[in-house]
């Protein structure tokens, strides 16, 4: 059984695993939404978790004192999303019997003062907040490892948590892509979000049926990349950033076979069967020509389909574009990974002489 | 005086009459005035729809984020009275932190604080992309509030290089590497051969991104220095300025969100 959650756990099978039970929950959010769901799965999933807790790897790498933040994390993200969808289920299926959102009732939209409403909440979870500090910082001390050392490196040497998800992108992509590119595009992709989503419903209220594209976009991104990959770069990167599974034992000498392959030995040396253009740009010319196709093609073609019709003439050809353009920025990350899973594929254009591999 | 107990004996002294000019909030000219007439409390509105004070709506995410914030500034300047910011003296310091403050929690508080703040920002963030709430018009607090969230990871990134143990060295060194790749300004990054007029190199490892954040090319004692004033001045005081503009802007689009 532990063998299989092991085997499970690689990002080749994991990932897509839990892609597909994001888009599960998303397409049947009505019935995750519902109490009896959540106390379903607080039934099977908290004997499992005592389970997983008996096993001496899983118990260290969970209870590392700078990996608590990220159990927190994932516990405060499950509710919150299971509570997200409870909410909207209970919304749209009001606006489905053709009532008003709860918030938009009569009695909610009533002013209410601030003393004592809102000040007395605030207090009530400010006390809290406080005592669950201070209780965690009983329990769990501020951890100081051996004095700096700039002659020996830690293996593995891993980013403060919340970066995890940046350094686990560098197994696909080089850091200029994995550290500066993508990070902007995620910065400059959430500033823009009220520019381009000019949908005017689901202002102030719960909803999933209203913006179905909105939110399935952004909690994709939000979960299936960013959380996920923080979860994978933490618990299940070890010595060398080499996979183990939350059960396997951090062994040292575990051997990963790499024998990644560019595209553009895949093009000449395995199709043509020729030695490799000496040429830089006719060396790597079929991954520029895919990459172009990628960048400059696809928004054209998604914009004359019906979908892009659509989207144009809500919101505008400039928005339409900036859209499509965020949004391949943000599924660049998951096709690099299915490539390197199918194909082995390293760089699509591999131009090291020019520090430029894509 | 029979029948009157001993809070409104202090009610009805001049000191406390002198603090607060109004009597108790128990009427709705007094709730007005206890809101309007507190420096603290007139972030708030007087009044607000029912919906925004209900916590499934709000979670109260936005207000723990400020209050750990607060609390962080609080421990802060507590543990920079024990620190000094050396390789000669950072580690000994935090040594000795440990060691002669017996039940000393505050460097716990301050760290475990850092990482709820990151979570607690996530979660704000999740519920107002969940209620629409940076729809028209409050798409512009929606970006400062972004721009707020990559502060709260910078200050939590710089303050990880303080402790100057092996785990902090080592954490920033992955993390500034980076900073090397950056395109055009970064010596390993694309493009930064481009810039070379003959021997001239214009992007080296003496002058690029990586260099200005580090004052090196390597985590040495001026990137103590320098991470340790970015951490405890320059980006709390930018912080500072951008959650004034995001409450502020918060009560002039017209409060916490509710349906139009």
């Amino acid at each position: 059984m532990k063998e299989i959650i092991n085997w499970m756990a690689e990002p080749i099978r994991s990932f897509p695993t839990f892609a597909i039970l994001f888009f599960l929950m998303l397409k049947h959010y009505k019935t995750v939404g519902t109490k009896k769901f959540a106390y379903i799965s607080l039934a099977v999933f908290f004997p499992a978790i005592c389970w997983f807790c008996a096993d001496p790897n899983f118990i260290k790498i969970i209870l590392w004192p700078d990996n608590i933040p990220i159990n927190i994390l994932i516990i405060t993200i499950t509710f919150f999303t299971w509570l997200t969808l409870y909410k909207c289920a209970e919304n749209d299926n009001r606006i489905e019997a053709g009532q008003l959102p709860l918030e938009a009732l009569p009695e909610n939209r009533e002013k209410v003062w601030s003393w004592p409403n809102l000040v007395y909440t605030e207090l009530f979870m400010i006390i809290a907040c406080t005592i669950f500090l201070i209780v965690w910082a009983i329990i769990f001390k501020a951890p100081l490892e051996e004095p700096a050392n700039p002659t020996w490196a830690p293996n593995p040497a891993k980013a403060p948590w919340y970066f995890l998800g940046l350094q686990e992108m560098l197994v696909y992509f080089d850091p200029w892509m994995a550290g500066v590119v993508l990070p902007v595009i995620i910065l400059v992709g959430l500033i823009l979000i009220p520019y381009i989503d000019t949908n005017p419903k689901g202002n102030g209220y719960y909803t999933f049926a209203e913006r179905k594209m909105a939110i399935t976009g952004f909690m994709f991104g939000w979960l299936v990349l960013w959380i996920y990959l923080i979860i994978v770069g933490t618990f299940l990167r070890g010595p060398n950033w080499t996979f183990y599974g939350p059960f396997e034992f951090w062994d040292f000498h575990k051997v990963e076979p790499m024998y990644n392959v560019n595209l553009s030995e895949y093009f000449w040396i395995k199709i043509f069967n020729t030695p490799m253009p000496t040429s830089l740009i006719l060396r790597e010319i079929p991954g520029i020509i895919i990459t172009v196709i990628y960048l400059l093609m696809i928004p054209p073609i998604i914009g004359a389909t019906k979908f892009g019709k659509k989207i144009i003439e809500k919101s505008g050809q400039i928005r339409f574009y900036i859209f499509v353009m965020l949004v391949l920025g943000m599924t660049s990350l998951p096709i690099k990974m299915i490539l390197r899973w199918l194909f082995d594929l390293k760089y699509i254009i591999a131009l090291p002489e020019w520090e430029l591999n894509l | 005086m029979a029948g009157k107990g001993i809070a409104d004996y202090v009610r009805g002294t001049q000191v406390w009459k002198s603090i607060f000019r109004h009597g108790p909030p128990e009427n709705a000219r007094n709730r007005a005035a206890v809101v309007a007439g507190n420096v603290f409390l007139h972030l708030h509105p007087i009044k607000l729809k029912k919906s925004g004070v209900q916590l499934g709506y709000t979670w109260c995410m936005g207000g723990l984020t400020f209050f750990i914030f607060l609390a962080l500034t609080v421990t802060g300047v507590l543990l920079m009275f024990y620190y000094r910011p050396t390789a000669e003296y950072a580690y000994n310091d935090i040594i000795a932190l440990k060691e002669h403050v017996p039940l000393g929690i505050m460097r716990e508080i301050h760290r475990w604080g850092a990482h709820a703040m990151v979570i607690t920002v996530w979660l704000h963030m999740f519920r107002v992309f969940m209620t629409g709430s940076y729809k028209p018009p409050r798409e512009f607090n929606w970006g400062v509030g972004v721009i707020l969230l990559v502060l709260t990871l910078l200050l939590s990134f710089t303050g990880y290089l303080l402790p100057w143990d092996q785990l902090a060295i080592w954490a920033i060194t992955v993390g500034s590497n980076m900073a090397k790749a950056t395109p055009f300004m970064g010596h390993g990054g694309p493009g930064a051969a481009l810039a070379q007029i003959g021997d001239f190199v214009m992007v080296s490892d003496k002058n690029d991104v990586r260099f200005q954040l580090l004052a090196g090319r390597f985590v040495g004692e001026p990137a103590l220095l320098r991470f340790y004033i970015l951490h405890c001045v320059f980006i709390p005081c930018i912080v500072a300025v951008l959650i004034a503009i995001h409450f502020w802007r918060i009560r002039k689009d017209g409060g916490i969100s509710a349906p139009l």
